[in-house]
């Protein structure tokens, strides 16, 4: 009996004085906002979609998304799926250079010339990842 | 005269519905029922077996062409670790749907056996664009129902996907679109002259109103509207 009146003694007032400073102590919504702000979502960035700026004039543009698996041989090229001028409005891609209809007698071609086929041999993926190779390339622009 | 002397057929008929006189209705029942477990049993063991990757391979055209394709293809090798094998993509699971499938891939035996019409490379090759706009015609009508069995627009998380296929996603989902519009050639090579077949297996089938996708669903309209109020902090 004694034991327990010694025990509430020491945790009641504890409790009492725990409960008046967590009163006076700012609140700190988890939110990270009052209630009524409104919080815009943040950008989700997964890749870099914005094309990263040509390291020198000739640079053929890279390309701003993964191209894993993309069929491009004699029979089909997947890029053209959507860059090719006739799908390109569709599907909201940029279209080829209109050099790339040319052939090398500069002939004008509606579709793209045997050249210029083959686009990853040319263009290829953007990453911002270290060189593979030690090496002294310094960008010209 | 027939009735006098009845033939072979007439007479196994006749016994055939005549009732039985020595064996109890008990053993007729339990008997009947055993052959009706062993028999639907079985009509549904070899459903299975048909429908497993062993079985597709077992004939060189799938195995040297469809199938050594597929290697390496997002659907055989992947991170996660699931692997979608060829039933998954080609027999549908319903039943009906699937019986249908079985029935028609009969004609699949005819060609490997009579008429040996892909049995080379070469002929695989010259007739690729005729199977492939099978199967997109197949995949279209269904609104790709075998896709769906893993891959559903209301399931998707489009703030998880990159950027592009977010987007395009979204496109597809206002425009009534369905994943073989945009996903052709994922686990095969696409022949030459792909892109206008496929044109023209959708515009055959609208002229023949089969597409059972509404033109132009309007599910959500609201990219705009919401990316707008998202970012606009009103």
């Amino acid at each position: 009996m004694r034991k327990h009146f010694l025990i509430s003694a020491i945790v009641v007032p504890t409790l009492l004085a725990s409960a008046v400073w967590a009163q006076n102590a700012s609140v700190q919504s988890l939110r990270g906002a009052a209630v009524d702000e409104h919080i815009a979502v943040e950008d989700v960035f997964h890749q870099d979609k914005d094309r990263f700026t040509r390291n020198y004039r000739q640079q053929p543009p890279l390309i701003p998304h993964s191209i894993d698996q993309y069929q491009i041989d004699l029979k089909a090229n997947r890029c053209l799926s959507c860059h090719d001028w006739t799908q390109a409005g569709e599907r909201n891609a940029p279209t080829l250079s209109m050099t790339h209809y040319q052939d090398r007698e500069g002939n004008q071609l509606d579709v793209v010339a045997g050249t210029r086929w083959f686009c990853n041999q040319c263009h290829v993926p953007q990453a911002d990842a270290p060189a593979l190779v030690e090496n002294t390339f310094e960008a010209s622009n | 005269m027939s009735d006098a002397n009845p033939g072979f057929i007439r007479r196994t008929w006749r016994w055939f519905w005549t009732p039985t006189g020595a064996i109890s209705l008990g053993a007729l029942l339990v008997s009947g029922f055993v052959a009706g477990v062993v028999f639907w049993g079985g009509f549904n063991w070899a459903l299975e077996m048909t429908n497993k990757e062993e079985f597709c391979i077992s004939c060189h055209e799938m195995q040297d062409n469809a199938f050594a394709e597929y290697q390496g293809s997002v659907h055989q090798n992947n991170s996660s670790g699931v692997r979608a094998t060829c039933p998954d993509c080609h027999v549908p699971k319903d039943w009906g749907p699937k019986i249908i499938r079985k029935i028609k891939a009969t004609k699949e035996l005819y060609g490997h056996f009579i008429t040996k019409s892909i049995w080379t490379r070469e002929k695989f090759e010259d007739l690729r664009i005729d199977l492939a706009a099978n199967e997109w015609r197949r995949m279209k009508s269904t609104n790709s129902q075998e896709c769906r069995n893993c891959h559903n627009f209301e399931y998707m998380d489009f703030t998880a996907q990159e950027n592009r296929a977010a987007d395009n996603h979204q496109v597809a989902l206002d425009e009534g679109k369905t994943c073989i519009d945009c996903h052709q050639g994922i686990a095969h090579e696409l022949p030459e002259g792909w892109q206008d077949r496929y044109e023209q297996v959708v515009q055959e089938m609208a002229a023949a109103g089969e597409l059972t996708l509404p033109d132009g669903r309007q599910v959500a309209d609201a990219k705009g509207e919401i990316e707008g109020f998202l970012t606009s902090g009103n």
